[in-house]
């Protein structure tokens, strides 16, 4: 089973983050909510009207990157605009005028007239970003939109999506990249398994998931990984390059510990930092609970 | 309200159209089974025999009709469902009937567009139109009727290798071009000739035809026209119908 009874909401103007490892359900959930195929049981509204029952009418209000790139390639990328500006109803003119305005600012204007089985990855999906954007959608179903793409693209695309949000479009956004998720989404949901493991903003998700903490320290001489790892208070011992990361669950308690463990052993301590979890820490400490 | 959804969807079945008309009617496999194959096997049926142009002219259009009718319809859906663009029609505000409305527009238009060039041959060596009125209408029909039997013959299996349905396709039509009275008139098959094409749709355009030029068909016209709408309605219906049923296997 991809998804299994999963349950949440997303606020009106709100970035949500879907997370989650490959196979975990993300693009079925994303396919079942842009009306692409059907769920076997269960509800979902989008904007309040029912996926199955006003399929029609939820699916008008939304864009779609789909993860796989998707334009017509022996189209021109003016022609795909166009067609999915009729798709969605958009009268002549103004797509007309919103695909002039979105070819601009993604940097595809000049070649509006070439075929876009000529375009590279990131030009295809800066162009499928393009399409989602023509009828001017309430919501927007980002699957992936920056995977595969280089530094500049995925900054394009990401400031892009921050400024859609700011003009007051909801963004469902699914994504392996944890930075990207921390930076970008006011929510996250983690699913693994066709299961919701967590929803929660991303600094709450940093907060609640006691014993990642850690105190990252490096000293003047090599130090067993063993011997740290009995300090009072560590619960594991990592080494991380030429530093050694101990996860704990109440850093200022471990400090004198390791303090006493420095002198008992005639080191000096060259580099201490704590470090609250990162992202990545929770979301892999919840795939593997759940 | 609902006669403004069906309005604009209709309108959204246009641009479906304009797609497909843009995309796939310059596509190797279409001209190769929907032009020149016909094209070849009609003439190497003429070369050599001796038949009034009366009586090849009716053959000729029956064949293209429905090779141009049925060629584009069939890999249509196999090639969106390989180029992952079917995913993105799905997902549009559009209900599936418009998607195949498009489709079947798209192989009709096409249909009615290379149907008049026989007619033009006819016309420029002497043949008379003895009632353009059902030729005309005739041609319609049956171009619509041809174009919902070609969305069909993709319906099953949900595959998305268009030759492969190309081939299948082709399985399908070059019998019932042996059996609609293409080549040898109705009233001279055998009996059991005349029971197995009856299930041809192609028959009655072909039957059509020869009343439009010949001034004489085997079956009366209504009988006729009447089929080839029922044989139209069946097609789209049972068509969208399958296709709803095996759309997610090719997603």
């Amino acid at each position: 089973m991809a998804v299994d009874h999963i349950n949440f909401q997303v606020r009106k103007g709100e970035l949500f983050g879907f997370l989650g490892p490959n196979a975990a359900g993300k693009t079925t959930t994303i396919r079942m909510l842009t009306g692409v195929i059907k769920p076997d049981e269960g509800k979902a509204s989008v904007f309040s009207y029912d996926i199955l029952r006003e399929g029609l009418k939820s699916r008008q209000l939304m864009g779609i990157v789909p993860e796989m790139a998707n334009a017509y390639v022996d189209l021109s990328a003016w022609n795909n605009l166009m067609l999915i500006g009729e798709l969605y109803g958009v009268p002549k003119k103004k797509r007309q005028k919103i695909a002039s305005r979105l070819l601009k600012e993604f940097g595809l204007y000049e070649r509006r007239k070439h075929l876009v089985r000529g375009f590279s990855r990131g030009m295809k999906q800066k162009l499928l970003l393009c399409m989602a954007l023509i009828n001017e959608p309430q919501i927007l179903f980002l699957d992936e939109p920056t995977s595969g793409l280089d530094v500049e693209s995925q900054r394009l695309i990401r400031d892009m999506i921050r400024e859609l949000n700011k003009s007051g479009a909801t963004v469902f956004l699914t994504t392996h990249n944890m930075e990207e998720a921390n930076q970008l989404c006011d929510r996250i949901a983690i699913i693994n398994h066709g299961k919701i493991a967590a929803i929660d903003s991303p600094e709450r998700l940093r907060l609640r998931s006691s014993g990642l903490q850690s105190i990252e320290v490096s000293f003047d001489k090599l130090v067993s990984i063993e011997d740290l790892s009995k300090v009072h208070g560590v619960k594991k011992a990592k080494k991380t390059g030429d530093k050694i990361r101990l996860y704990v669950d109440e850093p200022s308690a471990v400090l004198d510990k390791l303090v006493d463990f420095t002198r008992s052993r005639r080191l000096k301590i060259v580099s201490l930092n704590t470090l609250a979890p990162t992202l990545e820490d929770v979301f892999l400490k919840l795939v593997k609970e759940s | 309200m609902e006669k403004n959804l069906y309005w604009e969807q209709f309108k959204r079945s246009l641009a479906i159209v304009k797609k497909n008309v843009r995309i796939y009617y310059s596509k190797g496999p279409v001209i190769i089974f929907g032009l020149i194959t016909p094209f070849f096997l009609f003439l190497s049926f003429y070369i050599g025999r001796s038949m009034s142009a009366e009586a090849l002219i009716p053959g000729l259009l029956g064949m293209t009709a429905f090779f141009t009718a049925t060629s584009v319809g069939p890999a249509i859906v196999p090639w969106e469902a390989r180029a992952k663009t079917l995913e993105r029609l799905i997902s549009s505000p559009i209900s599936l009937w418009t998607i195949f409305l498009g489709d079947v527009l798209s192989s009709f238009f096409f249909g009615v567009v290379v149907s008049a060039f026989p007619v033009i041959v006819g016309l420029f060596i002497g043949v008379q139109i003895v009632n353009p009125w059902i030729l005309g209408f005739g041609i319609i029909l049956a171009s619509f009727c041809f174009a919902s039997f070609s969305i069909l013959l993709s319906a099953y299996p949900p595959t998305d290798t268009p030759a492969g349905v190309m081939m299948l396709s082709a399985m399908i039509k070059f019998p019932l071009v042996f059996i609609s009275g293409i080549f040898i008139p109705i009233e001279e098959l055998p009996v059991w000739g005349k029971t197995v094409s009856l299930i041809s749709p192609l028959t009655y355009f072909t039957d059509l035809a020869r009343h439009s030029i010949q001034g004489q068909g085997y079956y009366p016209v209504e009988l006729d026209l009447t089929l080839l709408a029922a044989f139209a309605i069946i097609f789209v219906v049972t068509a969208i119908k399958v296709h709803e049923r095996t759309m997610e296997k090719r997603l």
